[in-house]
């Protein structure tokens, strides 16, 4: 068992590539749900974003106007969502499902025309000096653009949800919507917005996928990516700072498994037992441990799960 | 401005309409998608919907398709439906399908190549069991740990779908494959095949339970006691509480259930029209079945029905792929468009629109 | 021939110039029979276009595998024009989805129909007994029947002038592979490749990882960044999508093509790619199909000297590395060099092929073992 190719700064920024999609779904997601609403159409919504960037880049040629309509393209999608939870007071659960359905069906429609297409280039920014830094140098700052933006919503999201009033309101609305209508808070107006900026993330890191990281387009690219960053809403028990670690964690195992794999490691030793690491092993890994951080964070007495989430908000109610 | 009002009591006429109406506008709204597509929208919608039924060339071959791919939707629903109705959310339905199957299939081969009469039903029932001892994982995290079993029904299909690799290329792989991955084909191995029982129908013993099981639940949410109470539960859970529903009892049985009826559609699957276990046999029955739950309103009856429009939108959609160039997402856009409107105008059963002058509170 | 038997059998009691009379008699009746058989079966297709079928497994847009079957479809469209006529279905699952798919086809009318990928090996024959007049043609598997033939590339050979290349350009002596599923098909290009780097460079180590696909770019561009970040220079895949090319170039190291000539995706990565060429199979089938000569039970084996397996023009290299894998490539063509010639031993020791032996069909099909030399455990 030979580990001694496996660079750890080149695995670090791979993991770091990788786990930007589900994180921008997953920060935008955590949102939504600390606004009380459970929106499962996240894969609907990333890979319309995906083919709506992808699409817009290649024909006007500017990649930067391809990030904007993905996420306009995922919060377009997320307002179907919308109305249909706020306005016709649907089932969340179904309301969701039939979003990542038709988000599915209708982006394989769009991006009809436009497989084995090279869009153009992003390109990242030039850090200069900071590259140089030994280990952190690859790491941390030979990333492209979007990954920055990433850290950078993160650390907004974690401010404004701590700090502002419009984010004391929106985890007050969260929390218990009756009352805070009687505070006067305007409920679904606030979770629509919630809505639109959750589809409006989810759409950004699907076209991260189909702009940056393969760079391409194919039918249902996304390959489940929205489930994760569901999973990992939760693991972060709906606390913005964790979605990073959240993130890695998923980003990471599908690395280090691949790394693995052309390592050519097959098993791990403890003494005398033997861990074999087939590669159906290691790409299930990352579910079990959800699962795993699951049991633990709902076991524990205090639950962090905002108190209104999933219910239907009606006034009349 | 208009406002919703809730109603006393939900209009009959309502729940009847929905799903026609949903229909309806499906239609209109697909047709539309058709026009930008570049295709015509009545031929498109008459391959999708009329041909598969009543077409000389194709009707006999696909009328019993219908049952053949209404079968396992059916199956799924009808187990997703009581667990709905109660507020417990079974999303992976479709690893206890992937679970049912394998184990089925495991001791089906076991017994390779000695024919009897008792591998079928030994077969069918591994398969219910690894189903429902699959739905048992998030089950059993729900009642002790209070672990949301969405999520954790939702992880476990992707262990699943490991798990099967795993054993199409190892454990359950057939000897005489030529390195292939993938088991025996069962529909070869004639003590452990799931043939049609009446030519020409489509109809295997899958079907056959699907609709009993759909018999069964009516009676079930009518008569019995439990149907009751998952009603209760799903309406109100406190008042479900103080009348002394046990609902870790609740969550065990509906889980269970729909675990159960999953891992029957997947061996009934398996050993019938898929005919092997192999990587990706699985083509997301687990998933479409919440649809087909919810266009029937979670009401067996209405699941058989929703069950067979589905089955027409696939098969109707192979259709118009084949004889339109309609490209295959069509249908799923499609479906997903059929949900909306269904969403959307149910909450008119619940709701009545009333105008309102002056100040709203 | 029955009556002939018969005949020849009894020259003690017939003789010969009643005989000889008896045979003329026979050959022109046959004659006459054939004859009226071309005529009314010739004129029976002249009247109606033959209608050709495809089901593939992924889209056209593939820029891969089914890129190059929709292209061998086109040129049978472009080389009948009116009197063939074909369609086809993309994306179809393997499983039920491609019994109905299969089903469509022949209840509507088709006279041949190719099914373009291993898993639906059971699916065609068990729709081609239900269908006995209708010719179906299933690419690269091993089942056969009255109405089914397979078909298929020697796609190794063309690997194994890849493998020869990648010998000579690796410098960090480390090369890799995204591998789609462990079936013989992939393991017999797996072990040519690594037997043609082997001739050129003892010391070369070849990478490989599973994905589990025939066709997911970000899974491939994944596995292929994790083997360059591994160490590995020159990159080659059994999976459908440029990804792993682009991938390669945005590193700035090399690779191969896979199926098609996917330049244009990475015009500085690319050293060449095996260009599969069913063209002229389909239009010699179709032929067949029209004179009524078609049989099933075929097991066609393409071979580099045929022209059905080409390669991409050869770039991103220096010459004398071209010079060298055009002439293993002139060897292979000519017959007079062969990848798998023993001696040759299996990773586990055991001898495959003795000295001078040469891998027949069987052993190609059903290759389940990589050669000797490959440090990668054989996946199971």
């Amino acid at each position: 068992m030979d580990t001694s190719t496996i660079s750890p700064a080149l695995l670090i920024a791979s993991l770091i590539i990788a786990s930007t999609p589900i994180m921008l779904a997953a920060i935008g997601e955590l949102v939504v749900e600390r606004a009380g609403v459970l929106n499962l159409g996240v894969e609907g919504m990333m890979i319309t974003g995906a083919i709506c960037g992808f699409a817009v880049s290649v024909e006007t040629g500017s990649p930067t106007l391809g990030v904007l309509a993905s996420i306009l393209g995922g919060a377009a999608l997320s307002l179907i969502f919308a109305i249909l939870t706020q306005f016709f007071l649907a089932n969340q659960v179904a309301s969701g499902l039939a979003l990542t359905l038709f988000g599915l069906g209708f982006s394989a429609l769009i991006g009809k025309g436009y497989t084995g297409i090279k869009p153009p280039d992003l390109g990242s920014p030039n850090l200069g000096f900071l590259t140089e830094i030994p280990f952190f140098g690859t790491t941390l700052f030979e990333h492209d653009y979007l990954v920055y933006v990433a850290f950078g919503i993160i650390l907004a999201v974690s401010l404004f949800l701590k700090y502002t009033r419009q984010g004391l309101i929106l985890r007050a609305v969260g929390e218990d919507h009756s009352s805070a209508h009687a505070l006067g808070y305007k409920v679904v107006r606030v979770r629509i917005l919630a809505i639109l900026f959750g589809g409006g993330c989810a759409g950004l890191g699907g076209a991260y996928i189909s702009l940056i990281r393969v760079p391409q387009w194919a039918e249902g690219m996304t390959h489940g990516a929205g489930w994760i960053a569901l999973a990992i809403v939760v693991f972060a028990s709906w606390k913005p700072l964790r979605i990073l670690f959240g993130a890695w964690l998923f980003g990471g195992l599908t690395v280090l498994q691949l790394n693995l794999q052309a390592a050519g490691v097959t098993k791990i030793n403890f003494g005398i037992f033997e861990i074999p690491l087939q590669v159906q092993y290691l790409t299930m890994a990352p579910y079990l441990i959800t699962i795993l951080v699951l049991v633990l964070i709902s076991a524990r007495a205090l639950s962090n799960t905002p108190g209104s989430l999933g219910k239907s908000f009606h006034v009349s109610d | 401005m208009l406002t919703l009002e809730k109603r006393s009591e939900p209009s009959q006429l309502w729940t009847a309409l929905t799903p026609v109406l949903a229909v309806l506008l499906t239609m209109i709204a697909g047709g539309f998608l058709f026009i930008i597509l570049g295709k015509d929208p009545f031929l498109a919608l008459r391959i999708m919907f009329w041909d598969p039924l009543f077409d000389e060339m194709f009707g006999a071959y696909f009328r019993p398709q219908l049952l053949v791919k209404a079968g396992p939707l059916i199956l799924i629903a009808l187990g997703l439906s009581l667990g709905f109705k109660a507020g417990i959310w079974n999303i992976g339905a479709e690893g206890q399908y992937i679970i049912g199957a394998v184990c089925g299939a495991a001791v089906a081969l076991a017994f390779y190549p000695t024919e009897s009469l008792f591998i079928f039903p030994l077969m069918i029932l591994a398969g219910g069991l690894g189903g429902w001892m699959w739905a048992m994982i998030p089950a059993l995290l729900r009642t002790k740990f209070n672990t949301n079993e969405i999520l954790v029904s939702l992880m476990l299909v992707y262990v699943a779908e490991q798990i099967l690799n795993t054993l199409a290329i190892g454990l359950l792989r057939n000897p005489d494959g030529n390195g292939f991955p993938g088991s025996r084909n069962l529909q070869d191995y004639y003590s452990a095949s799931n043939m049609e029982i009446w030519a020409g129908t489509g109809a295997h013993w899958g079907v056959v339970l699907a609709l009993g099981f759909a018999v069964g639940f009516y009676i079930l949410m009518n008569q019995h006691l439990l149907g009751f109470q998952t009603k209760l539960t799903g309406q109100s859970p406190r008042a479900a509480k103080f009348s002394g529903i046990n609902p870790n009892l609740l969550i065990v049985v509906c889980l269970g259930l729909s675990g159960m009826l999953a891992g029957l559609a997947g061996i009934f699957e398996v050993s019938g029209p898929s005919g092997q276990i192999t990587i990706g046999f699985n083509v997301g029955y687990g998933f479409t079945a919440i649809i087909v739950a919810f266009l029937g309103r979670l009401h067996p009856i209405g699941i058989v029905l929703a069950g067979l429009l589905m089955a027409l939108t696939y098969i109707g959609g192979e259709l118009a792929q084949m004889q339109l160039a309609l490209p295959a997402a069509a249908i799923q856009a499609f479906q997903g468009m059929l949900l909306f409107f269904l969403l959307a105008l149910d909450v008119f059963s619940n709701y009545k629109l009333s105008f309102k002058f002056g100040k709203v509170s | 021939m029955y009556p002939t038997k018969l005949l020849i059998g009894s020259n003690v009691i017939l003789n010969k110039g009643r005989k000889m009379r008896i045979l003329k008699k026979l050959a022109m009746g046959i004659a006459l029979y054939t004859g009226l058989a071309i005529a009314i079966t010739g004129s029976a297709v002249t009247a109606e276009p033959t209608k050709v079928g495809f089901i593939y497994i992924g889209p056209p847009g593939d820029h891969g595998w089914t890129y190059r079957h929709d292209i061998g479809r086109k040129d049978v469209e472009a080389h009948f024009g009116d009197a063939v006529e074909t369609t086809f279905q993309e994306n179809v699952p393997e499983g039920p989805d491609a019994v109905r798919a299969i089903t469509q086809m022949a209840l509507s009318g088709h006279d041949i129909i190719f099914t373009t990928s291993y898993g639906y090996m059971d699916q065609t024959l068990a729709v081609a007994k239900k269908f006995p007049k209708v010719a179906f043609e299933h690419a690269t598997g091993w089942k056969t029947a009255e109405n089914v033939s397979n078909y298929g590339l020697k796609l190794y050979q063309s690997r194994h002038v890849q493998g020869v290349i990648a010998g000579l350009m690796t410098k960090t002596n480390k090369i890799c592979y995204v591998a789609s599923f462990p079936i013989p098909e992939v393991i017999r290009e797996i072990n040519t490749y690594y037997l043609g780097a082997k001739t050129q460079n003892p010391d070369v180590e070849l990478q490989i990882v599973w994905v589990y696909t025939w066709y997911d770019p970000g899974k491939e561009a994944d596995a292929a960044q994790a083997m360059i970040d591994n160490g590995c220079d020159v990159i080659t895949q059994h999976t459908d999508s440029p990804a792993p090319l682009v991938t390669a170039e945005k590193a700035g190291i090399v690779g191969f093509g896979q199926a098609s000539d996917q330049m244009k995706f990475a015009p500085k990565a690319q050293l060449t790619a095996t260009i599969d060429n069913w063209s002229p199979y389909y239009i010699a089938k179709v032929q067949e199909v029209m004179d009524g000569t078609w049989k099933g039970g075929g097991t066609y084996f393409g071979d580099i000297s045929e022209g059905v397996v080409g390669m991409a023009a050869f770039a991103n290299m220096p010459q004398d590395v071209e010079d060298i894998a055009m002439a293993v490539r002139a060897k292979i063509t000519d017959g007079s060099y062969h990848a798998f010639t023993g001696p040759l031993k299996d990773q586990s020791g055991t001898l495959r092929l003795k000295d001078g032996e040469i891998a027949d069909r069987m052993m190609l099909d059903t290759m389940n073992w990589y050669v000797e030399g490959i440090t990668a455990k054989y996946p199971d």
